[in-house]
């Protein structure tokens, strides 16, 4: 890719391959094909690039935080602080985010820090994929890197390291006023930032096509129930805006723009596309608890993003079936309480092996089909793994007659079976040749089980031969 | 003190006691089980909707709540509409469901992470028009929550079944605690009579009846929940009729 700079073309982008050869951003592409012939130059289409990026944004908002922005031209900053629990922790949030990028066919690397200059410079120097920093340890992981890794202007890191600055730790233990004075207050500004001792507020990206209000305070305002009114005021603006262009919203994303320049935030997803004013403001205002206003908001933003179209229909007045009961708010008020991920329905999926056959689907268009048996009894509760149980059994194909769960011995009474369940060697390798022998057994006192030997009693390469115990039945 | 004094007077009392606390209510219909000996012996002839139903298992299965879960699921199967599971441990098997005769399309689940949660969400679900029911599986159920969760039910009319299953055994003589729910039962499971042929034959419960507001307890044994979620006498073979023998039947020529 080749951009310029001033008057001068230059290498502005190129892939790994050209890395190897020895190429290096900044170069002039002159010397750049007299070193490397065949080298295959396209020119650098910088606002393609930026809406590319702009859409890129959108899409991590969608999925991780509803503060999202560009960095830069070739990079995402993402306000990550109340967003990772979702993912079960901040790596993990990383490693979910490289993985979906990755797939898609972008190279990333990414870093979580406590500010956006320190995330900024971890992700791009510290040469790892995915790189954590310690909550209040980016001052010491950054010491290291290069000056250049601060955002300043690519003059003044030459500048600074024609006078001898090399890393970020001796930029930073120099002190501040000569510096300033030298050098401008870019470097001191820059500093600052990436050290978390400035805020920087993140401008979350907007698609144009959403609908957004938003309302800033003459007063900071920081009363739970002030916050309240105002957020309901909001959301009935909003949803005014949204009828009029017969849009419901699927997703609300509330901002709180603090005196500080910290951006708190509320996110409600909603299961169906709505735009009931008080039962929105409602789920809204209970999430407000989350937020905290510090010395006080000065504006709050409330913005629909991704809303669909919302018409009216014809009720049912004469005759005719009653409608189905819409749940629809019954179950945007439980998922905003115990989380979207924690109500759901649940569907069959073609598999004989039971902790298999069942998948989550949404809560509000769930299949009426399945393809579970209907003749062969299922446990009403399935253990959530197998465990072994001690058994004195006939091979290769007789139920146990006496097997030890939980410490509780249990004479087998009458049993049936064996149900036999083969491995998936489609879906895994190792399930190529193993089977598990599947048998209800009851016990004196009438209590059954649902028990099963990992293997068919025969062969070696079937399993392990062992017992165990996967559901009871009611 | 002589009751018969009063009783005109305190039967007019609870007239009108009944007529204040059953104002709200939208319907009040029973579910009847379709088993006369149950039926009968329950007010009004059925299982009230409105109204909240604890559920137990007995023995060990106080610990796991599977014969007790059958056993809601056969009731809610019976009902029109759709149903809300409330509960902590994601551990119910779907499949069960279905054979029970409650399709998975009527099930909507609720995970909570703690006992306030699910019955927070019970009584969301209890709150709102459209549901058959709410079940919910909970371990502690205090007073002032089972009479929550028995107004929350009696506003909307729905089948509010409360499964109690504890982490110990010795947990489970919680169950004698009073609450404010209608009925309170506990399935335990029976041996199933031995068939000729190698195999198991249809399960067996121990129903109890322990509690019932206005009404006696009682206790039966069935034949659990068939693929309809219907209960069953049994029929042991031994005790049939001896009129259905072929060759046995009367002729008249």
């Amino acid at each position: 890719m080749i951009g310029r700079r001033n008057r001068a073309r230059v290498v502005a982008a190129m892939n790994p391959a050209a890395a190897q050869l020895g190429l290096r951003l900044g170069q002039a592409v002159a010397h750049a094909t007299a070193a490397t012939p065949g080298l295959v130059l396209h020119a650098l289409d910088a606002a393609d690039d930026a809406a590319a990026l702009h859409r890129l944004a959108l899409w991590a908002q969608k999925l991780y935080s509803p503060v999202v922005a560009a960095d830069g031209a070739d990079g995402l900053v993402i306000e990550a602080s109340g967003c990772a629990h979702r993912f079960g922790g901040e790596e993990k949030m990383l490693i979910d985010l490289r993985a979906r990028l990755t797939r898609a066919g972008f190279g990333v690397s990414i870093a979580m820090a406590d500010s956006w200059g320190g995330a900024h410079a971890l992700a791009r120097w510290s040469r790892r994929a995915i790189f954590v920093a310690a909550p209040g340890g980016t001052g010491r992981e950054l010491a290291a890197l290069p000056v250049a890794a601060l955002r300043l202007p690519h003059d003044l890191v030459q500048t600074l390291s024609g006078v001898g600055f090399d890393t970020i730790a001796e930029l930073e233990q120099t002190p501040k006023g000569p510096l300033a004075k030298r050098y401008g207050l870019e470097p001191v500004r820059r500093l600052d930032q990436a050290f978390g001792r400035v805020a920087e507020p993140i401008q979350p990206v907007m698609a144009p096509e959403t609908k957004a209000v938003s309302r800033v305070f003459a007063e900071p305002i920081g009363a739970p129930e002030t916050l309240a009114r105002y957020l309901t005021d909001l959301t009935s603006s909003l949803c005014g805006a949204l009828e009029e262009a017969s849009l419901g919203a699927l997703r609300l994303d509330a901002y709180f723009i603090r005196v500080d320049n910290r951006i708190e935030t509320v996110r409600l997803g909603l299961a169906k596309p709505s735009r009931d004013a008080p039962r929105l403001a409602k789920l809204l205002c209970g999430k407000l608890e989350t937020v905290d206003p510090g010395f006080g908001v000065e504006k709050m933003m409330l913005a629909a993003p991704g809303a669909e179209p919302l018409v009216y229909h014809q009720a049912q007045a004469l005759g005719g079936r009653a409608p189905a009961p819409d749940l629809a708010a019954l179950v945007d008020t439980l998922a905003t309480r115990l989380g979207p991920e924690n109500v759901y329905s649940l569907a069959s999926v073609d598999s004989d092996i039971p902790e298999r056959s069942v998948r989550k689907a949404s809560a509000l268009d769930p299949l009426a089909t399945h393809s579970w048996p209907i003749d062969w009894p299922r446990p009403s509760r399935l253990l959530g793994r197998p465990e072994p149980i001690e058994t004195i059994a006939l091979l290769p194909d007789a139920p146990p007659n006496l097997f030890t769960w939980r410490g509780k011995r249990r004479r087998v009474r009458c049993a049936d079976g064996p149900e036999r369940v083969y491995g998936e060697w489609w879906k895994r390798d190792a399930e190529l040749s193993t089977s598990r022998d599947y048998f209800q057994v009851e016990d004196e006192g009438g209590e059954r089980f649902w028990i099963f030997r990992d293997g068919d009693g025969e062969h070696a390469d079937s399993g392990s031969q062992r017992w165990f115990m996967h559901g009871l039945f009611g | 003190m002589s009751l018969s004094l009063s009783s005109p007077a305190l039967d007019a009392l609870r007239r009108q006691v009944r007529s204040i606390e059953t104002a709200d209510q939208t319907r009040r219909e029973v579910l009847p089980f379709g088993v006369p000996q149950i039926d009968q012996r329950l007010p009004g002839g059925g299982l009230a909707h409105g109204a909240l139903h604890e559920v137990a298992g007995g023995a060990d299965d106080a610990l796991h709540g599977a014969s007790a879960a059958a056993f809601a699921a056969g009731i809610l199967a019976r009902a029109e509409g759709p149903v809300l599971w409330c509960r902590r441990y994601a551990d119910l098997f779907a499949p069960s469901l279905a054979q029970v005769g409650l399709a998975p399309d009527r099930v909507i689940f609720a995970d909570a992470g703690d006992e306030a949660g699910v019955l927070a969400a019970m009584e969301e679900g209890l709150r709102h028009p459209g549901l058959a029911g709410v079940v919910g599986e909970v371990a502690k159920l205090s007073m002032t929550a089972s009479r929550r969760l028995q107004l929350a039910a009696e506003k909307s009319g729905q089948l509010a079944v409360a499964i109690r299953r504890w982490k110990r055994v010795a947990d489970a003589a919680d169950l004698g605690q009073p609450t404010a729910a209608m009925t309170r039962w506990r399935v335990s499971t029976l041996p199933s009579p031995l068939l000729p042929v190698p195999g198991v034959g249809p399960q067996r419960w121990f129903l109890e009846l322990l509690r019932c507001r206005a009404g006696d307890a009682f206790d039966i044994e069935l034949e659990a929940c068939d693929a309809k979620g219907h209960l069953h006498l049994p029929a042991p073979l031994v005790d049939r009729s001896v009129g259905e023998i072929a060759g046995q039947g009367r002729a008249a020529a």
